[in-house]
C-alpha cells in the first residue's frame, strides 16, 4: 500500500475527519441552519410565504395567547410522557415473557413488530373505527351482551388523548420489546447462573442483574420513542383530525396547520422554535449525563 | 424455533399453570395487536353495502377480491385511474438508493465515531443525535429553497438527498452504538500493523457488520417507504411515491368513499414493509442483540 | 366577428401544434375521487385535443391543504406548477407576491365579465385583471332530508332554527337522530354559517366573516347566534366527532337520522345510493337561508412561466375551463353548479336547477355570500381562527357569551 510515502500519511490521518465531513456539513447545514432560519423567521411577520419583516416577539406573545397551542402543548406532554412509560413497561413485559423459551417465539415476535412497518395513513382508519363507540369495540363488547359497556374515549375531549397513547403505544411497543429481547439475550448468563447458585430467586436476578444490565437498552429505547412522540402528526391527522374540537392537537399539527394551511408561517415558526426549546430542555440533560457515563467506562 | 425441552427437574403445578398464564397472555396481546389487520383485512373483502350496514367486525358474507383489483389495478388516484401499481416502482426507485447510501454513510461515520474518535467527534455525535428530534414540518421551506438552488427541485434525485441527510443521524447511532461494542484489540492489532482506515473497515469491521446492516436496512427501508411528507413535498410529479398515491385514494375530501378499496390500498401500499419484517425480523433481533443497544 | 376570430385562432393553433412544439401544463389539484377523477378527465382531454399535454399533479386531503403544502414548497424553490387549484383569498395573497400570470387577455376575448356574477369575478381578479379561472359553484347552505323519517316522526321538515330545535323531540321519540353530523372543525363551521347567516342576514355575515366588524362579532345577535347552534348539538348523536361527512349522509339515506346540513357535494352519495331527488331525498335551503345562497367556487390559478409554449398551453387552459362544454359536463359529473350564467339547465336535476335559478336571483339581491368555512369569505388565517372558535365551543361546555368574545378577540389576532 502507499501508506509508507509522508504525504499519504498526512492524508491517512485526517481520513476520519474527511470521512465526516460531509456528514458534518449536511448536519450543520440542513439541521443547525435551517434552525437558525426558523428562529429568525419567527421574529418575522411572514404569512404564507417568508417575508423578512421582524416584528420582535410579536408571534411569541400571540403563540401564547393561543388556546390551541396551550391545548397542543399540554397534549404532548401527557401523550409524550404515558406514551414513552407505557411503552418502556409493556415492552420489558413481552420481553421479559418471550424470554422464557416460548414455542413459536418467531412468530409472535413478528406479530408484536408488525405494526413498526405500518404507517398510520394505513392504519388510521382502522383504528378510528375501532375506537369509535357505535361501530367499533363498544359495539362489539355490547352486542356480546354487555350492555353497559362503554369506550366512548375518541368522542369525548377529556379522554381523546389516551386514544393517541393507544395506537401510538400498539405502534411501538413491539420494537421496543425486540430492543429489550436483544438486550437480554446479550446479558452474561455466567453471572446468572452463578447468582442461582447462590439460591437468589428469579425476581432478584431480574431486579439486581438483568435490569441494571438493560440500562443502555433504556437510553436507546427513550431516544428512540421520544423522538417518535415529538414528530407524532400522521397519528392524529389519521385518528382524529384534532378532534373533538382541537381537543387531541399536538404540537407538530399546530405548527404545520398554521405555517403551511392558515398562512401565519411566523406564528408557526414560533411554535416551532419552543417545540425544539422543550426538546433541549428535556433532553439535553439526558444526553448529556448518559454519554459522559460512557466516557468514563 | 427455539424448541423447548423438559428440563430434569420436576415441574410442579404451579409450573405449569404460570405456563399456561404466560401463553395466555402471549397469545392475547397478539390477538390485540393483530385487531387492525385483521379490521383491515376483513374490510377489504366486503362490499360497500356490507360495510354501510354492517357490524365492522363481522365476517364478510359474501368475501370478494374485487377491492383489491380496484385498488391495485384501476382506483382513481387523480386524473387518471390505474390503481397503486405503477407507484410501485417509483417508491423503489426512491426507497433503494436512499438506504444504500445512507447506510453507507452511517457505517462510515459509525466507524469513525467508535474506532478513530478525535478531539470534538463526541460532541458531533450529540449534535447529530439532536437532529433526530427536529420536527419534519420545520424543514419543509428552507429544504425546498435549498434543493431550488442546487437545481433538484422536483426530482427524484432531490428527494433521495433529503432522505439521506434526515437519516444519517439514525443509521450513525446504530453503527456507532454496534462497533463500540467490538473488542478493541482486532483494530488496535491491525493498526500496529499498518493497515489503512479504509483497509481496516473493509477487512476487519465490515464483515462483523452484517447484523447491524440488516437492523439499519430495516430501520431505513420502514422509515423511507413510509414516508409521505418529503415524498410529496420534494419528488416531483413524475416520481410521487406510493404513499401519495395512498393518500390521494384515502383523503377524498368530497367525492364518495370506498372503504374497501381504501383498506386494500393500505394493505397492497404496506405489502413491502410487512415482507421485510416477516422475512428480515428474525435478524432484526438478532442483530440488535449483537451490539446496537449495548453501547448506547 | 368574434367567432371568425377564434376560428382563425384554432386554426393558426392547429397549424402551430404541428410547427412549434406542443406546450405542458403541469396541473396540481386535489380532485382524486372516482367523479371528481371523470371531471378532471374532461378537462385533460380537451387540452390534449388542442394539442397541449396535461401533467397530472394530484394530493389529496384536508380540502386541499396538503395539495397548498406541496404547492409553497414548489413556489420558494422556483419551480411552481403551471396551473394549481386554489380559491378565495389565496389567489389574492399569491397574486400579491408575484406568483400569477395575468390572464385579462384571455377574459377579454371571452367576455369573462359577462359570464360572472361580479361577486365571483371579483375574487378571481387581482387589481381589476383576472389572474384565476373559476370551474364550478358549490351550494353549501343545503338542507338534505329523509321525507320517510319526517314522516315517521309526524313532522315537517324545518323551514326555520327554531322549528328544526323543535323537531328533536318527536324525532327522537320515533328513535331517529334528528340531525346527522360529522365532528370535524370544517363540518362544524359549516353548520355555524348557515346558523349565523339564517338568523343574521347576510348583511350581519358579511360585516361579520367578511370583513371582521368586531362590533358585529361582539353584538348580542351573534351570542343568539352561538346560543342556537349549541342547541342544534343536541340534535346530534354522541358519537359524531371525528365522523366523515359521507358517513353522516349515509345516515340520512337509511333513514337512522332525518336530516344534515351540507353542501351539494352531498348529493353524489344520494344518487350513488340510488336515490331520487324530491322523492327518497329532499335538498332544501338550510332553515332560514332560503333566499340567501352560501358559495364554495373551486378555482385555478396559473402561475407565472418563462416558456412561450407552456404560456400558450395556460391560456388555452384558461379559456377551456370557461367554455359551455366543459362546465357542464364537469358539474353534471361533480354534483356542482356552472360558475358561467346562461347555460342550458336541461341536463341538470332538480337541486341542481333550483341551485342554478337560486344562484342568478341571489347575486342580483346581494344574498350572496361567500362561505368562511370553505376558504371563500376570508383570509385563511382568519377563516382558521373563527374554525377554532365555534370548533371548541361546540365541543366543550363554553358560554356562548364567553365564545363571542374569544371570537373577536382570536379574529383580531390573526388579522
Amino acid at each position: 500500500m502507499a501508506n509508507k510515502r509522508p504525504f499519504t500519511d498526512i492524508l491517512a490521518e485526517s481520513m476520519p475527519k474527511l470521512v465526516l465531513a460531509p456528514s458534518f456539513l449536511i448536519v450543520m447545514v440542513c439541521v443547525y441552519g435551517y434552525i437558525l432560519w426558523t428562529i429568525a423567521l419567527s421574529f418575522t411577520k411572514s404569512r404564507m410565504l417568508p417575508q423578512w419583516k421582524f416584528v420582535g416577539f410579536d408571534q411569541y406573545s400571540k403563540l401564547f395567547n393561543n388556546d390551541r397551542w396551550s391545548v397542543s402543548s399540554e397534549n404532548l406532554i401527557v401523550f409524550g410522557g404515558l406514551f414513552i412509560l407505557i411503552c418502556l413497561a409493556l415492552g420489558i413485559f413481552m420481553a421479559i415473557l418471550l424470554d422464557q423459551k416460548i414455542r413459536q417465539e418467531g412468530f409472535l415476535r413478528t406479530i408484536y413488530l408488525y405494526p413498526m412497518a405500518i404507517s398510520f395513513i394505513v392504519t388510521g382508519t382502522a383504528w378510528k373505527w375501532l375506537l369509535n363507540p357505535s361501530i367499533g369495540i363498544e359495539n362489539v363488547v355490547r352486542d356480546w351482551g354487555f350492555t353497559d359497556f362503554t369506550f366512548d374515549w375518541l368522542v369525548n375531549s377529556e379522554m381523546v388523548v389516551f386514544c393517541l397513547v393507544i395506537a401510538a403505544v400498539w405502534q411501538s411497543s413491539g420494537f421496543v420489546m425486540a430492543l429489550f429481547l436483544a438486550g437480554l439475550r446479550g446479558v452474561d448468563s455466567e453471572m446468572i447462573k452463578a447468582a442461582q447458585l447462590d439460591g437468589a430467586s428469579m425476581s432478584t436476578i431480574y431486579r439486581r442483574i438483568i435490569l441494571p444490565s438493560l440500562k443502555p437498552v433504556f437510553f436507546s429505547a427513550f431516544v428512540i420513542l421520544s423522538h417518535i412522540a415529538i414528530k407524532s402528526f400522521d397519528l392524529v391527522t389519521a385518528l382524529t383530525g384534532g378532534g373533538p374540537g382541537y381537543s387531541s392537537d399536538l404540537p407538530a399539527n399546530f405548527m404545520y396547520s398554521y405555517a403551511f394551511t392558515r398562512s401565519q408561517m411566523g406564528l408557526g415558526a414560533a411554535s416551532g422554535v419552543i417545540m425544539l426549546g422543550g426538546v433541549l430542555a428535556i433532553l439535553i440533560p439526558y444526553l448529556y449525563s448518559e454519554l459522559r457515563n460512557k466516557e468514563a467506562r | 424455533m427455539s424448541s423447548h425441552s423438559l428440563n430434569n427437574q420436576q415441574r410442579s403445578f404451579v409450573q405449569k399453570l404460570l405456563r399456561v398464564a404466560l401463553y395466555t397472555i402471549l397469545i392475547f396481546m397478539a390477538a390485540v395487536y393483530l385487531l387492525p389487520l385483521f379490521v383491515m383485512v376483513l374490510n377489504s373483502l366486503k362490499d360497500m353495502e356490507e360495510i354501510r350496514s354492517g357490524n365492522l367486525l363481522a365476517l364478510p358474507q359474501d368475501p370478494s377480491f374485487a377491492a383489491w383489483a380496484k385498488a391495485w389495478g384501476s382506483a382513481c388516484t387523480g386524473s387518471t385511474c390505474e390503481g397503486i401499481a405503477p407507484f410501485f416502482a417509483n417508491s423503489f426507485k426512491i426507497v433503494i438508493p436512499a438506504v444504500i447510501i445512507s447506510t453507507l454513510l452511517g457505517a462510515l461515520n459509525g466507524y469513525v465515531l467508535s474506532m478513530w474518535r478525535f478531539r470534538g467527534s463526541e460532541l458531533f455525535f450529540g449534535l447529530l443525535l439532536f437532529g433526530c428530534f427536529i420536527p419534519f414540518q420545520v424543514i419543509l421551506i428552507p429544504m425546498a429553497m435549498t434543493l431550488g438552488w442546487l437545481g433538484l427541485a422536483s426530482s427524484a434525485s432531490g428527494l433521495i438527498l433529503v432522505h439521506v441527510i434526515y437519516g444519517i443521524a439514525f443509521t450513525t447511532l446504530f453503527f456507532r452504538n454496534y462497533y463500540i461494542a467490538l473488542p478493541r484489540e482486532l483494530i488496535s492489532a491491525a493498526k500496529i500493523d499498518g493497515a489503512g482506515f479504509f483497509l481496516i473497515f473493509w477487512r476487519i469491521v465490515l464483515p462483523l457488520s452484517p447484523p447491524i446492516i440488516v437492523v439499519t436496512v430495516i430501520w431505513q427501508f420502514t422509515q423511507v417507504w413510509n414516508d409521505f411528507l418529503f415524498g410529496v413535498v420534494f419528488s416531483g410529479v413524475d416520481n410521487l411515491p406510493i404513499t401519495v398515491a395512498l393518500n390521494n385514494l384515502v383523503n377524498t375530501s368530497f367525492g364518495g368513499k370506498e372503504y374497501n378499496v381504501d383498506m386494500a390500498a393500505a394493505l397492497l401500499a404496506a405489502l413491502p414493509t410487512i415482507l421485510v419484517y416477516i422475512f428480515a425480523g428474525k435478524y432484526f433481533v438478532r442483530g440488535l442483540s449483537a451490539g446496537a443497544v449495548k453501547g448506547a | 366577428m368574434n367567432k371568425t376570430k377564434a376560428a382563425i385562432a384554432g386554426l393558426a393553433l392547429a397549424v402551430s401544434t404541428v410547427v412549434a412544439q406542443a406546450g405542458e401544463v403541469e396541473v396540481l389539484h386535489y380532485w382524486t375521487s372516482g367523479g371528481e377523477a371523470k371531471s378532471v378527465g374532461v378537462l385533460k382531454d380537451l387540452l390534449t385535443k388542442e394539442g397541449h399535454s396535461w401533467k397530472d399533479f394530484a394530493v389529496a386531503g384536508g380540502a386541499g391543504e396538503a395539495a397548498m403544502t406541496v404547492l409553497k414548497s414548489r413556489a420558494v424553490s422556483g419551480n411552481p406548477p403551471a396551473a394549481a387549484q386554489m380559491k378565495g383569498l389565496d389567489i389574492q395573497e399569491w397574486a400579491d407576491l408575484g406568483f400569477l400570470a395575468n390572464l385579462d387577455g384571455v377574459a377579454k376575448k371571452a367576455g369573462w365579465d359577462d359570464l360572472l356574477p361580479k361577486v365571483v369575478s371579483d375574487i378571481m381578479k387581482y387589481e381589476n385583471e383576472y389572474v384565476a379561472v373559476p370551474v364550478n359553484v358549490h351550494r353549501v347552505n343545503w338542507l338534505w332530508a329523509n321525507p320517510a323519517a319526517f314522516e315517521k316522526a309526524g313532522v315537517k321538515v324545518p323551514t326555520t332554527w327554531a322549528e328544526m330545535i323543535a323537531s328533536g323531540p318527536k324525532l327522537k321519540a320515533a328513535g331517529i337522530i334528528p340531525l346527522a353530523h360529522g365532528g370535524q372543525a370544517w363540518q362544524d363551521a359549516t353548520l355555524f354559517e348557515a346558523v349565523a347567516l339564517g338568523m343574521g342576514g347576510s348583511e350581519f355575515y358579511n360585516k361579520a366573516f367578511v370583513k371582521h366588524d368586531d362590533a358585529t362579532l361582539r353584538s348580542p345577535k351573534m351570542v343568539e347566534i352561538f346560543k342556537t347552534f349549541k342547541q342544534t348539538r343536541d340534535l346530534i348523536d354522541a358519537d359524531s366527532p371525528g365522523r366523515d361527512w359521507n358517513i353522516a349522509t349515509s345516515m340520512v339515506i337509511n333513514g337512522k337520522a332525518a336530516m344534515q346540513i351540507m353542501g351539494d357535494w352531498a348529493k353524489g352519495e344520494f344518487t350513488a345510493a340510488g336515490k331520487e331527488p324530491g322523492k327518497d331525498f329532499v335538498c332544501a335551503p338550510a332553515p332560514q337561508t332560503e333566499h340567501q345562497y352560501t358559495f364554495n367556487i373551486d378555482s385555478f390559478a396559473l402561475f407565472n412561466l418563462k416558456s412561450k409554449d407552456a404560456v400558450e398551453a395556460q391560456e388555452t387552459l384558461a379559456r377551456l375551463i370557461m367554455e359551455p362544454k366543459f362546465q357542464e359536463t364537469f358539474n353534471l359529473n361533480k354534483g356542482s353548479i356552472p360558475v358561467r350564467q346562461g347555460m342550458d339547465e336541461t341536463p341538470f336535476d332538480s337541486c341542481a336547477k333550483a341551485s342554478m335559478a337560486s344562484f342568478s336571483s341571489t347575486a342580483k339581491s346581494g344574498d350572496l355570500v361567500p362561505s368562511f368555512a370553505h376558504g371563500m369569505a376570508t383570509t385563511s388565517s382568519a377563516a382558521g381562527a373563527i374554525s377554532d372558535v365555534v370548533t371548541n365551543f361546540f365541543n366543550s361546555d363554553q358560554s356562548a357569551e364567553e365564545a363571542v368574545t374569544k371570537l373577536a378577540n382570536s379574529v383580531k389576532a390573526s388579522l
